[in-house]
């Protein structure tokens, strides 16, 4: 352990995380270092974007510049070239300040990971750039109404004709359709193959003729996804990624980002304790506890569970950089991530009482609380049910026969 | 620093896992309770055990020693958790050690740690005195008697207590229980005048004494530690040794989920494996996502004490709370899936949900410690 290749590397580290935590300090807003409240502010990008607040558009700046809206891509795609080890440490010193991402985009959860893995180099080139700076919105085309646990018996199709693909059908649950810019999109390419073998995973412009959107009004009262049509839209064959009829392979691995992601919604270890937000409307004890013990016991058992959640998130990414990773052990996070996320927000109603039931006031701020409240019960669906999420744990991980 | 093993430390875990997994696996357990063993483990493989260099894991080299840390002793640990192992390791390597080390002065340090590393001495703590673990509880009275004191009270749950050569007795030098001020930890011989020692027999069938001390007279040099301020460090040792039987737990509920899920693939009923039932695959997935973030936790919190034992009490706190409810959940669930087999005495299955029970009350249950984080919290 103490040999002087690796004494060389701590010392390096530690002059990187210096050198980190003194520019963050000098480039962060101080307004950027408190965690988003709406989903209004959190840039996304994209070709119609407006920044929320020049503060924002600073900071993102800055982050983009450096390469960091994307640390651990390569610099050749717009990213900052980090090793896993300084990757940990940025992620580590903007914790320490409560410094937002710059950029949220499903280009970098998901569409960025599948392509530097199967994409060719002319979709690399093409895209990634664009992503890491924040250029070109992003949406999923996924789900369909019948096809929802059963993803892979997806029936939008894609027929070919000479050069082209011309896609007809339609998708449902596709997060921020109608604000995005490209879609990436599961088709069938061949009918006739069994169910996984004939899907191809393609790329293409949500300006393209033949596409619309309609979004779906949630329980939340909010919209966050559409429903999505093709009409004969005509994509050429060079946007396939990977193989044509090969493309539940690149779905899946895209999954294993996108329920990474979703297991670490929900603003984790930041902010204030959730006992003493419980504290305000609650009120306290002569000793100063929280007075409703049954309620102070579900937070304190909530709080070990979700620190011990986060160590494991963390040791998920160290495994997966040492190469000891499971590759579904993405199912088992985003299972347990999203319960644990609709526990916060049930402690949250019961915590705030009369107080989070007001849906439309500037006391209520619209309603946040309750619609966020409403908005977590999609956690455990979206991306892969809680069931679908144990099941593949129980087949894949666990080995148990038949499932 | 990351949470996955170095490689050194996955060579010691693979050499600890051997050397235990041959010499004392389950059966060793089950013919030292049958046979009522006077001593209630192998002395004979404590001292290859020391050999290796694992008794003295702990104790800095100059000590004669390995130097090594916390990390090294949870993963020592966790391999004695998936055999049950009944052994000094935690009482005298882990948590006497601990408390000699950063408690002792020089001479103390000298004459015990030598000791403890090369395998001929025997030490434990002892600290509960109710039903609970509430170390400020702690009323045992020490009192000034000429050069030294005079100790009075009772423990209990002292691990190794009949066997042990040295005893670390927690004391009430001022103040009163409940309050930090005036806790002392004191080293007494058990042979001296006054200490009586009543080995009993626990339902896990590991070593635990209850210990009565009647006008135990001391010297001033016995003291560990200072005078009335014993409380600091009694945080540290506890919190080290929590962090051991977190360890233990983790190990404990692998390898009883291990068992289960080969159950489930083997048995047959209703003309299907009982494995490919969805109750039983859904519960048994919930498990495995339990251990696998309790050993996340477990990890984080022996890092915590190896960068700074006395601030990671949260981290410690998270890790014993969540080893108890999860090694909880996986010996019943153990119980549960192999039907009437996992109730026969004869089936290994009943010694894990045994010892998690003692496991579970070592130390702080996971509602003291859930409690300890809430507190830390300000709610």
């Amino acid at each position: 352990m103490s040999d002087k290749a690796s004494d060389a590397e701590t010392a390096d580290l530690e002059q990187f995380r210096n050198e980190t935590r003194a520019w963050l300090e000098a480039n962060c807003p101080p307004e950027m270092r408190k965690p988003a409240t709406s989903d209004a502010d959190v840039f996304w990008g994209g070709r119609n974007t407006k920044f929320a607040s020049e503060p924002q558009r600073i900071w993102f700046e800055r982050m983009r510049d450096k390469g960091w809206t994307v640390p651990d891509w390569p610099r050749e795609y717009g990213g900052g070239g980090l090793s896993a080890a300084e990757h940990k440490v940025l992620r580590a010193e903007m914790a320490k300040i409560g410094a937002r991402p710059p950029l949220s985009s499903f280009g970098i959860w998901m569409l960025g990971p599948a392509l530097l893995k199967y994409g060719n180099e002319a979709q690399k080139k093409e895209h990634l750039p664009k992503i890491a700076a924040g250029l070109i919105r992003w949406c999923q085309g996924y789900s369909e109404p019948n096809a929802g646990s059963d993803l892979a018996s997806l029936q939008t199709r894609a027929e070919s004709d000479g050069d082209d693909f011309v896609i007809t059908g339609s998708k449902i649950w596709t997060s921020y359709a109608n604000y995005a810019d490209w879609i990436f999109c599961l088709v069938r390419t061949d009918p006739s193959a069994k169910k996984h073998d004939g899907i191809s995973f393609i790329l293409f412009d949500m300006t393209s003729k033949g596409v619309s959107t309609k979004p779906i009004l949630l329980i939340s009262g909010y919209s966050p996804f559409c429903e999505t049509f093709f009409d004969g839209v005509r994509v050429p064959k060079s946007h396939v990624v990977g193989t044509v009829n090969r493309g539940w392979d690149v779905a899946k691995y895209l999954l294993q980002h996108e329920r990474a992601m979703i297991s670490g919604m929900g603003e984790r270890g930041v902010g204030r304790p959730l006992g003493q937000i419980a504290a305000d409307s609650v009120g306290t004890d002569a000793l100063g506890r929280l007075d409703d013990v049954m309620l102070r016991g579900r937070i304190a058992s909530f709080d070990v569970d979700e620190a011990a959640l986060a160590a494991c998130a963390e040791r998920a990414v160290d495994l997966a950089k040492a190469g000891q990773a499971h590759p579904a052990f993405s199912s088992a996070m985003k299972y347990y991530g999203t319960e644990l996320n609709k526990r916060r927000y049930e402690i949250l109603m019961s915590a705030g009482g009369v107080d989070a039931l007001e849906w439309e006031s500037e006391r209520s701020r619209q309603g946040a609380r309750p619609r966020a409240w409403l908005r977590t019960k999609a956690n455990s669906i979206e991306g892969g049910t809680t069931e679908v999420m144990l099941g593949i744990v129980a087949k894949r991980i666990l080995d148990l026969p038949g499932a | 620093m990351a949470l996955v093993l170095t490689e050194e430390q996955s060579m010691l875990r693979d050499s600890a896992r051997g050397l235990i997994s041959d010499k004392a696996p389950i059966s060793h357990l089950r013919h030292l309770r049958d046979s009522k063993d006077p001593t209630g483990f192998s002395r004979e493989f404590w001292h290859s055990f020391a050999e290796m260099g694992f008794a003295g894991l702990l104790v800095p080299e100059e000590f004669g020693g390995s130097g090594l840390g916390y990390v090294e002793a949870g993963i020592v640990m966790e391999e004695i958790g998936r055999t049950l192992m009944p052994s000094p390791f935690l009482a005298t390597s882990v948590v006497a050690a601990s408390a000699l080390n950063r408690g002792g002065n020089a001479a103390q340090k000298s004459e015990y740690l030598p000791k403890i590393s090369n395998g001929s001495l025997l030490a434990t703590l002892a600290i509960d005195e109710g039903a609970k673990h509430r170390p400020l509880q702690t009323g045992l009275q020490a009192v000034r008697a000429g050069n030294g004191f005079k100790l009075s009270g009772a423990k209990a749950l002292v691990v190794d207590g009949h066997v042990a050569d040295l005893l670390i007795v927690a004391a009430r030098t001022a103040g009163s229980a409940g309050e930090r001020e005036g806790l002392t930890l004191f080293l007494v011989n058990p042979a001296a005048k006054g200490v009586a020692v009543e080995r009993t027999i626990m339902v896990d069938a590991h070593n635990a004494a209850r210990i009565e001390l009647a006008d135990v007279e001391v010297d001033a040099d016995s003291v560990l530690g200072e005078v009335d301020q014993g409380a600091g460090l009694l945080d540290g040792v506890l919190d080290i040794g929590r962090g051991a039987v977190a360890s233990e737990m983790v190990g404990l509920s692998e390898k009883v989920f291990n068992r289960t899920v080969e159950y489930l693939k083997s048995r047959k009923q209703f003309g299907k494996l009982i494995g490919e039932f969805q109750a039983l695959q859904h519960r048994a997935a919930e498990l495995y996502v339990d251990i696998e973030i309790t050993r996340a936790a477990t990890m984080k919190a022996l890092q915590a004490l190896d960068a700074d034992v006395t601030k990671a009490a949260a981290a410690i706190a998270v890790a014993k709370a969540r080893a108890g409810t999860t090694a909880t959940r996986a010996v019943q669930e153990g119980v549960q899936m192999h039907g009437g087999m996992g109730m026969t005495d004869q089936f290994d299955i009943g010694f894990f949900m045994k010892r998690a029970r003692v496991c579970e009350e070592l130390f702080g249950d996971a509602n003291y410690h859930t409690e300890q984080l809430a507190r830390a919290r300000g709610y």
